[in-house]
């Protein structure tokens, strides 16, 4: 399954719900104000260690260069433009967007 | 003249609030009144130097707080834990700015005419 997050983790509880509730192996990809879970400043309080450990996380570079954190990236994520967005839609027999 | 303080408590792009916040307080310049703008939680991230927004064919709106000496709008203030808690500091923003506390940054308010909230 590919869990899709689109809110600042420090604004809303929709990434701290998706890792509640995303298993083992899941795909989940970081957009719009979620990209900032995955950058140097944010992903501690977002809990990305444990994620990482368990999910497949990817993020969607137009979103993080939008917001100039393309340098800030942290190690184990995948960036993705939106072909690769596309692909991951299509690659997962299904998704939940977190709103 | 009254004191207006504009508070910007959300990251670019996702929500329009931003935007709609920079194009009030463009306003207000206009009509001579005594502006502050303040960056709070993630509207920290309004700040942050290199925007590329090419990709997502969204208007770069970050140069505009470079403009706003221009309107005369010269009181930009950021909360030292809102910046200190996303690993960030005044040399990763795209303007000047004056840090404050958060004590500090309420005495401000405080002092206020109007506050709007971004």
């Amino acid at each position: 399954m590919l869990h899709i997050v689109n809110k600042s983790h420090r604004q809303t509880t929709s990434l701290q719900s998706c890792l509640r509730l995303a298993q083992d192996g899941h795909a989940l990809l970081l957009i719009e104000d979620g990209v900032y879970a995955v950058t140097r400043g944010g992903a501690a309080t977002a809990g990305m260690a444990d994620a990482l450990a368990r999910l497949k996380v990817y993020v969607l570079a137009p979103d993080l260069a939008a917001r100039g954190m393309a340098a800030q990236l942290i190690d184990g994520v995948t960036a993705v433009d939106y072909a690769g967005f596309v692909d991951l839609v299509a690659e997962h027999p299904n998704c939940q967007s977190w709103l | 003249m009254k004191k207006f303080m504009f508070v910007n408590r959300k990251a670019p792009y996702g929500t329009i609030h931003a935007l709609e916040s920079l194009e009030v307080v463009l306003i207000a310049a206009t009509f001579d009144q005594d502006v502050s703008l303040v960056f709070l939680d993630d509207g920290v991230y309004e700040l942050a130097k290199g925007q590329d927004t090419q990709g997502i064919g969204i208007k770069n709106h970050s140069k505009t707080y470079r403009a706003l000496d221009g309107y005369d709008v010269e009181k930009l203030y950021v909360e030292r834990e809102s910046l200190e808690a996303r690993g960030l500091n005044e040399d990763d923003l795209i303007v000047d700015v004056e840090v404050l506390s958060s004590a500090e940054m309420a005495a401000l308010m405080t002092e206020q005419d109007v506050v709007l909230s971004f």
